[in-house]
């Protein structure tokens, strides 16, 4: 299959798989759910081809295909995979095709949920593979209009607010983005291309520049509209509403994935975009992703809702992310990187720290789902006894709750232990306020886990529905598990694939930043003469 | 020359240019006379009344894209003026010929699949209809104050009486009733504002306005010194313009000369919405255009930063009416009532192009920042793109309510509560048409509203008032979610009450407005259809801003300046 070709299937093939869905008739629900499965599982071979393609020792963009969209604005479909987004690439059609298995357990309008899931999968995709700005921007909005009606439809009891507070909080801060991305189009004599961006905002393209001022408005404007995603503290409130609401493999999707198209708009868009901006605010992402480590935590542990609890555990745990990426450390008088190598380390903790998190919350909401189908509530202090009951259940939620608490040997691990170390370069406070996050993570997973999984006896209602996993729930939940142990074991079966791309990063933007800094200097002193 | 030798210029003219130029036009006259002929010999019995709309339509509409290809095939008559100077053809002219003959025919099929009229009323309904449309695609391409004026009000009168035809309804009369009352108070402000202009200018000639003004200031000797708002001519003709624009922004329905709007449309049937809501909004946006472009259209003029202000009024003016919009729509329980608050939110994004067009015009210098003609080409470009999109869009929200009005008796949001289950492609194409509407992609508002936001962007480097305007045209795409989405919401995730009237539509309706839908979408995905009319809007604003489309045959504007003496 030609290069350019397999990453526009991988986009399309679950929207083609949407399309095949409509001609069913809506009363074959079994059989459009294993269809639905089929996409899903197609579009995981389609990356696992791609990860077989991958030249493992190049950093720069791969596979890239460019077609003309709208010649006239400059608009293009471009699409290209590096170290960064394959992995993010591999965790969203992995992550696809278990939350579709675990959407067996959606019983009503179960065409409806498969085609909007369906799209959804291809949203996501295109996000993180189009490397035109524009583009970029339609998928990541495409990806709204199902995920509405999925909370929206098949949520909670009070999914409608919810849904639209998603929505709204979403769209806000994708205006913001339009703007920025108006600003640096016009900036850069009409481009969408975000590598040719990246190049006019790192200095490198003649005749055009980013000018500090600028920089940082863009940076602002960008970083709300993906710390709102992340979700970083002040832009959070929104994900315990849609988490708690949303159906289990919509939670599943929303924490596995949803939540790292924040991180990855950070790292692709707004550091390249803008290097002097992210530079000039890495103090306040720093401080931010700590205060969001520890203010998640906190509220994880005043939780009383299982999946309330685990929906506060991603703001915490996405907070480590935004700690790995914003260390960046510079000679205020030279603009010289220093310590390039803790950055280069942050910068990859955070992109393993979101893989851990992918499978590790994915797991968890999955864990909280199993139980919350038999027994229909999810107070914390109405559990306990499940180990007795439900003892492979427990076992496997056990070692899926380990491995979201950052035990060593399990994926949480390494990514925590990354940015924590990282970020000690860059403030010594710092560091040790996000490693004491680590502590309050194990109290409030292990308080979980005694209240839920152990005591002597079930206190809460529907104890006779208590009935072990079946097969589909323990493929689901064993693959889960057994991936948190490989890349907790192994992890440099993902840095492997990304390293080359992060140095090329850390590099690129260490240069960058110099020489906007240098020139900014020599327009000071021309206008100061 | 003498008088004989006059008239016969003028015959050769009129037979050899105008009356060909004027086909379209001329086509739809047959076509309502037409329409009153069959009544007479009751050949209505046999073939029903829409059929003779529709052929007339599509006769005339045909003869546009005739002429839209003779004009690129540089076959037919030459761009410029025709009637003696108080008409122009044009590109500009053909783009919105079409544009307004293909929405005709749109609303015609409506109207066969919704019932509205019988085939009793036809023949006065679709009289008006036409007449409307006539009234339409004169005002874009008027050349001529009176020109101006005429136009407007051959397209308002029908209006009205469309508005009140559904003839037992008091709401409905009411609602004509306030549109007249108001609608003759604006005409009767405008025409006054073109008294002043015509009587400083001594003509009336739109391409002629910009030299005379200029011309006056610079021989006034009050003047000399410095050009500002404390010179009495200079203060009249800003007045003049001031005034002309209160006319047309009551045809925009910009705030504050929206009230009539909200109270219009819901007494008025959905489909005659629908049709009021794009056709007469498209052709004041042509009209708005022409008149702009006569005033700031060539070179940077002694009145340059005055008009640029009065672009950045109506940057102020699209911020009021898109915020006063979607706020106010938010409240409605009525669809068509909140609809019609939309349609007023529309009108404030599209008035944020002209008003980014005329700050780029006038535009002092700015060291290269903006390339002023083809910034402002991109102003008119984006405003021309989103009124086709607009076109397809809210015809296609104002239909499903026509369609689900017939089946349910009602107009409530409320009663739409599980309507996607027993209708889902009638709510799948409402889907496609509000998300459109907010400007989400895929779909063709997204790419519309991008680039009229561009537009203000670009602007915002010549004032920083334009900045303004674009956040809170962001803003206000947030603001906008809330009703649209509320109306999806009751639609999809709300259920149908037992005792409710079921939604049963066949499949034309269906697949009436899943075509619309389709447009939309196409407009937001395909690449060639967005090229080809962003390149065909892009060509028409191109030549509607160059200096040639201007030049005037002399003969006939010596004849109209004279009359207008």
């Amino acid at each position: 299959m030609g290069s350019g070709l397999l990453l526009t299937c991988i986009i399309f093939a679950p929207a083609f798989f949407a399309l095949l869905l409509v001609f069913f008739d809506s009363k074959a629900v079994e059989a459009m759910r294993f269809c639905a499965l089929a996409g899903t599982v197609v579009t995981f071979f389609l990356t696992l081809m791609l990860y077989g393609q991958f030249d493992f020792d190049n950093g720069e963009m791969q596979h890239v295909i460019s077609a003309a969209w709208i010649p006239n604005w400059n608009i293009n479909y471009t699409l290209g995979v590096d170290g960064i987004s394959l992995p993010l690439v591999l965790l969203t059609s992995f992550i696809s095709m278990l939350s579709l298995l675990a959407s067996w357990s959606i019983k009503k309008q179960v065409k409806g949920f498969l085609i909007l899931f369906l799209l959804l999968e291809s949203g996501m995709m295109g996000v993180f593979l189009s490397l035109d700005f524009f583009l970029f921007y339609v998928f990541w909005e495409v990806m709204l209009l199902p995920m509405y009606f999925l909370i929206g439809v098949w949520g909670g009891p009070r999914k409608e607010y919810a849904a639209i507070k998603f929505f709204l909080y979403t769209l806000f801060g994708s205006i913001l983005m339009l703007i920025a991305m108006l600003m640096v189009y016009f900036n850069s004599g009409r481009s969408f291309d975000l590598l040719e961006l990246a190049a006019v905002g790192q200095g490198l393209k003649e005749g055009f520049a980013f000018s500090p001022g600028m920089q940082m408005t863009a940076f602002v404007l960008l970083f709300i509209g993906f710390a709102i995603k992340l979700p970083a503290f002040p832009f959070h409130t929104w994900l315990p509403d849609a988490h708690v609401e949303a159906p289990t493999p919509i939670s599943m999707i929303l924490a596995g994935v949803l939540l790292k198209m924040g991180g990855y708009g950070i790292i692709r868009i707004a550091f390249p975009l803008c290097p002097y901006g992210a530079q000039w605010a890495a103090w306040a992402l720093v401080a931010l992703g700590v205060f969001s480590i520890i203010y998640g935590a906190f509220a994880a542990l005043a939780q009383t809702d299982f999946k309330r609890m685990v929906a506060y555990s991603s703001v915490s745990h996405m907070g480590y992310v935004l700690l790995g990426i914003a260390v960046w450390k510079i000679n205020e008088t030279t603009g010289k990187t220093e310590n390039g190598d803790f950055w280069l380390m942050g910068m990859n903790g955070a992109m393993f720290q979101m893989m851990a998190h992918g499978v590790s919350s994915a797991g968890m909401f999955f864990m909280v789902g199993v139980i919350y189908d038999r027994v229909h509530h999810r107070d914390l202090n109405k559990f306990g006894g499940l180990m007795g009951k439900m003892p492979l259940y427990s076992g496997l939620a056990a070692g899926i709750f380990f491995a979201g608490l950052g035990l060593p040997g399990l994926c949480g691990f390494i990514g925590e232990v990354f940015t924590v170390i990282s970020a000690w370069s860059f403030s010594k406070v710092m560091a040790i306020i996000s490693a004491a996050g680590v502590i309050l993570t194990a109290g409030y997973i292990l308080w979980a886990m005694q209240r839920v999984y152990l005591g002597p006896e079930y206190k809460g209602p529907h104890e006779e529905d208590i009935t072990p996993m079946n097969n589909r729930e323990l493929l689901i939940g064993a693959t889960l598990l057994v991936s948190a142990i490989v890349l907790g074991v192994y992890p440099r079966l993902l840095f492997d694939i990304m390293e080359k791309s992060t140095v090329l990063l850390t590099e690129d933007l260490s240069a960058g930043l110099q020489r906007v800094m240098k020139a900014a200097d020599t327009v000071q002193a021309a206008v100061g003469k | 020359m003498n008088f004989s030798q006059l008239v016969d210029q003028l015959i050769a003219q009129t037979t050899e240019r105008s009356l060909w130029c004027f086909a379209p036009e001329i086509a739809i006259c047959v076509t309502i006379v037409a329409l009153l002929l069959v009544r007479l010999v009751s050949l209505d019995r046999f073939v029903p009344n829409y059929m003779f709309a529709l052929l007339g339509t599509f006769a005339a509409f045909g003869l546009s894209l005739y002429q839209g290809y003779e004009f690129s095939a540089v076959k037919g008559p030459e761009a410029g003026t025709f009637f003696t100077g108080l008409m122009v053809y044009d590109q500009f002219t053909i783009f919105f010929r079409v544009f307004l003959l293909l929405f005709l025919i749109l609303t015609i099929t409506l109207t066969v699949l919704t019932g509205i009229p019988d085939n009793e009323d036809g023949p006065d309904f679709y009289t008006l209809l036409l007449g409307a449309t006539l009234g339409m695609m004169m005002m874009s391409g008027a050349n001529h104050l009176l020109m101006l004026f005429l136009a407007i009000e051959m397209a308002s009168v029908p209006s009205y009486v469309m508005v009140g035809f559904l003839k037992g309804r008091k709401s409905s009369s009411e609602a004509a009733l306030k549109y007249v009352v108001y609608g003759a108070g604006t005409a009767g402000v405008m025409l006054y504002g073109i008294s002043l202009l015509c009587g400083l200018c001594g003509t009336g000639d739109l391409p002629a306005l910009a030299e005379r003004i200029s011309l006056i200031v610079q021989n006034d000797p009050a003047t000399m010194a410095s050009v500002g708002m404390s010179n009495g001519t200079v203060r009249a003709i800003i007045l003049g313009i001031v005034l002309v624009l209160v006319g047309l922004a009551f045809k925009l329905s910009l705030v504050p000369f929206h009230f009539w709007c909200p109270d219009a449309f819901e007494g008025a049937a959905a489909e005659v919405g629908g049709f009021l809501s794009v056709a007469s909004k498209a052709g004041a946006f042509a009209l708005l255009l022409r008149f702009v472009l006569a005033f700031c259209g060539g070179e940077p003029s002694a009145l340059s930063e005055i008009y640029m202000y009065l672009g950045l009024g109506l940057g102020a003016v699209g911020i009021v009416t898109a915020t006063y919009g979607n706020l106010t729509a938010y409240g409605q329980s009525n669809i068509k009532r909140m609809l019609a608050y939309s349609t007023i939110a529309h009108a404030g994004y599209m008035i944020m192009a002209v008003a980014a067009l005329i700050v780029i015009l006038n535009a002092p210098e700015t060291g290269g920042v903006i390339d002023r003609m083809a910034d402002a080409a991109r102003a008119i470009e984006g405003l021309l793109y989103y009124l086709a999109v607009y076109m397809f869009m809210n015809l296609g929200a104002f239909a499903v309510v026509a369609l689900i009005r017939n089946q349910t008796f009602s107009e409530e949001i409320d009663d739409y509560s599980g309507i996607a289950k027993q209708a889902p492609w009638l709510s799948l194409a409402m889907l496609i048409c509000m998300f459109s509407l907010i400007g989400m992609p895929p779909f063709g508002g997204f790419f519309a509203k991008l680039m009229i936001f561009a537009s203000v962007y670009q602007a915002g480097a010549v004032h920083w008032f334009m900045y303004v305007v674009l956040v809170f045209g962001g803003l206000n795409t947030v603001f906008s979610l809330f009703y649209y989405i509320r109306v999806l919401k009751t639609m999809f995730i709300g259920e149908r009450p037992s005792g409710a009237q079921a939604v049963k539509v066949g499949f034309q309706p269906s697949l009436y407005v899943m075509t619309l839908a389709v447009f939309v979408l196409f407009l937001g995905v395909v690449p060639q259809w967005m090229q080809g009319l962003s390149s065909r809007a892009s060509g028409v604003a191109k030549e509607a801003l160059s200096p040639q489309a201007q030049v005037q045959p002399a003969e006939s504007n010596t004849v109209i300046v004279q009359d207008a003496r």
